[in-house]
């Protein structure tokens, strides 16, 4: 087999052999009612995992992901309920608003020369702190529109339905994997993180690379508030707040090597679903607290990456001896 | 000589500090007023300095982490685990100071712990860390089995909220850790091992430090100050709060660190000036509560000071405006 896949393989086990042992506890999680829920419930969590992904194969962070969220939300929410603007005008803007704070941090870490993890810092406080500007509340959304794309979903055989959020999370992942494995932005961004000296040194133009990385982190997020406001018709300035961190676990668990250069776009949709598959499994079980939830992504955060330690020491001998 | 410690005083953090706390006094007159009343100091400046113990103590510890090019993200959720572990010990009945020395051990084991991830596994220290800042809250609430658990026990609410001297006893506790840590660290060799270490690893190695050790002295040094500043919060509001306690606090300090000058790339720290860095942040807050301001203007103000400091601290700033001692600093640079 070849090497280079054996981490999404093992993720992919994990995630089947924990998926089994659910089902064999709890028949009724083998439905495509629960799996259709799987995906509409980790839409926002999975478009955001999407654009982490690029950012940490690139060697990256992004910390305000989160933020962004939250601050689309609130934006999209006022622009609709309050200056009475089109649901679709709204999204619009907010990408557009999103894409240009993304490329100002890219900016900001390529030519400040900062770690990313500071830049994004920043940045999420200025998200979180200009959503809570705009509004302290929650605000509503009440648009026809609004309500006609939560009655648009496929119903599947088994009481199952696939909504138009958790098609656009499939969607996404899709387009995100044919752009990380199948575009020049992808080696870009693949070679930016194995090493950004040699890549600069072979031609990959590392600003704009590193620009649109975050751009696009950004957008996502920025689409993923969009759909987290459909997802509970209303925005709030504090809403997805730690979702940063949720989505680096998705990615980690996925298989991405933190270090950059190395990884799957679909073994973060896997990450993703193993993160929902924890959640369901504890609202199954009913007796658990939600507190458990944390401490099991916490133990699986830490196995992934020292099952990444083990295998890359394990296939590069010779890495080790030159970083120790 | 005299002449020298005081340019040493004039440096852009206390100006900033300055700066900040005149600012304060413009928008609300009454700032420096100090009273004495029931054997202890009230007034605003005493408040920044209650007020703004925990995140100095967060950044004593956070200090030699960054030094060495590391981070440490799991602070806050440390400080909720050694919150969760004093109250519930003694609600449980055990004595106050076997409860505080237990929220201590198991601040110093969770540092060892994110020590190990970075030193022996090799572990990016944001992600290693992250491990625990994710499942810390957990843990924390698996101790309190999800209630927020109240005390009533004398020592640790005088831990929290008393006064020693007049001044606040966080604020006592935090500026006896800075001068305890400072000590440690510049009047020994370790401060020098850190910096080489933060420089460059391989290259400090093989000149004879044992890095490895000195990583997990720095990551315990900063799970001890995180449990030391999760009691005192603790304290405060007597009781211990899983979800809330020390909430966003880990990036607060690393505001303090980098505000404080110390380089996010490693190889230049100072603890002194970390904990002004608290201070500038806490002034802020403060001053935005005092003058009327949402406190969400905070954030705003948080992240145009992070963006000021990170173009002052850029290669950038430093081609338009050469260092005063250039050889020294391309030295350094290289």
């Amino acid at each position: 087999m070849n090497r280079s896949l054996r981490p999404l393989v093992a993720t992919a086990l994990i995630f089947a052999i924990a998926y089994a042992l659910a089902v064999m506890q709890f028949p009724s999680m083998f439905s495509t009612r629960v799996l259709g829920n799987f995906l509409t419930d980790n839409a926002f969590l999975g478009i955001a995992a999407v654009g982490m992904t690029f950012v940490i194969l690139s060697g990256g962070i992004d910390l305000s992901v989160g933020a962004v969220i939250g601050f689309t939300g609130v934006l999209v929410a006022v622009l609709i309920s309050w200056l009475g603007l089109h649901p679709l005008l709204a999204f619009a803007i907010a990408i557009i608003v999103a894409g240009a704070f993304g490329a100002i941090m890219g900016l900001a870490i390529h030519y400040l020369q900062v770690p990313a993890f500071i830049v994004t810092l920043a940045g999420m406080f200025l998200a979180r702190g200009g959503a809570s500007v705009i509004t302290r509340d929650s605000v509503p959304i009440n648009h026809e529109f609004y309500a006609w794309i939560s009655d648009l979903t496929i119903r599947l055989s088994g009481g199952g339905r696939l909504s138009v959020i958790g098609l656009t999370m499939v969607a996404i992942f899709i387009i995100g994997a044919l752009l990380a494995h199948r575009t020049k932005f992808g080696s870009y961004v693949y070679a930016l993180g194995g090493n950004p000296v040699s890549a600069s040194l072979m031609g990959v133009p590392v600003a704009r690379t590193t620009v649109a990385i975050y751009a696009l982190s950004s957008i996502l997020a920025a689409i993923s508030g969009i759909v987290f406001s459909l997802y509970t018709s209303a925005g709030y300035p504090l809403a997805a707040v730690g979702v940063e961190l949720d989505a680096i676990s998705a990615v980690v668990i996925g298989g991405t090597l933190l270090t950059g250069g190395y990884g799957f776009v679909l073994g973060t949709f896997i990450g993703v679903m193993l993160l929902g598959l924890v959640q369901t499994y504890i609202i199954f079980d009913g007796t658990l607290s939600s507190w458990w939830t944390k401490i099991v992504i916490g133990i699986l955060l830490f196995l992934f990456i020292v099952l990444q330690r083990l295998i890359f020491v394990a296939s590069a001998p010779g890495e080790k001896t030159s970083k120790a | 000589m005299i002449r020298r410690s005081l340019l040493k005083l004039a440096n852009p953090q206390l100006l900033a500090l300055i700066g900040v706390l005149l600012i304060n006094w413009l928008l609300f007159p009454n700032f420096f007023r100090v009273t004495w009343q029931d054997g202890r100091f009230f007034g605003s400046l005493i408040d920044v300095l209650n007020r703004g113990a925990p995140v100095a103590i967060l950044a004593v510890g956070m200090v030699g982490v960054i030094a060495t090019k590391g981070v440490d993200l799991s602070v806050g959720a440390v400080m909720a685990v050694a919150g969760a572990v004093a109250a519930t010990m003694v609600v449980a009945g055990y004595p106050a100071p076997i409860a505080v020395v237990a929220a201590l051990v198991v601040g110093l084991l969770c540092g060892l712990w994110n020590g190990i991830l970075v030193a022996i596994l090799d572990i990016q220290p944001i992600i290693a860390t992250l491990v625990l800042m994710v499942a810390g809250r957990g843990i924390a609430q698996l101790i309190t089995e999800g209630f927020i658990v109240t005390f009533t026990d004398p020592v640790l609410i005088y831990i929290g909220t008393g006064s020693f001297l007049g001044f606040p006893m966080a604020a006592v506790i935090a500026l006896v850790l800075m001068i305890i840590v400072t000590l440690v660290v510049r009047r020994t060799a370790i401060g020098l091992f850190i910096e080489a270490v933060g420089v460059n690893r391989a290259a400090a190695s093989l000149a004879g430090i044992r890095s490895r050790m000195l990583l997990l002295l720095v990551y315990s040094l900063s799970g001890l100050c995180a449990a030391i500043a999760g009691i005192i919060v603790a304290g405060d509001i007597r009781g211990a709060d899983a979800n809330n306690a020390g909430l966003w606090l880990e990036l607060d300090a690393i505001l303090a660190v980098v505000i404080g000058g110390t380089s996010l790339l490693g190889g230049r720290f100072s603890v002194p000036l970390a904990v002004v860095g608290a201070l500038i942040i806490q002034a802020m807050n403060t001053g935005i509560l005092v003058s009327g301001f949402p406190p969400e203007f905070n954030l705003i103000v948080k992240a145009g000071l992070i963006f000021i400091v990170l173009v002052i601290q850029s290669p950038l700033a430093s081609r338009l405006a050469p260092p005063r001692i250039k050889p020294v600093a391309k030295a350094a640079a290289k």
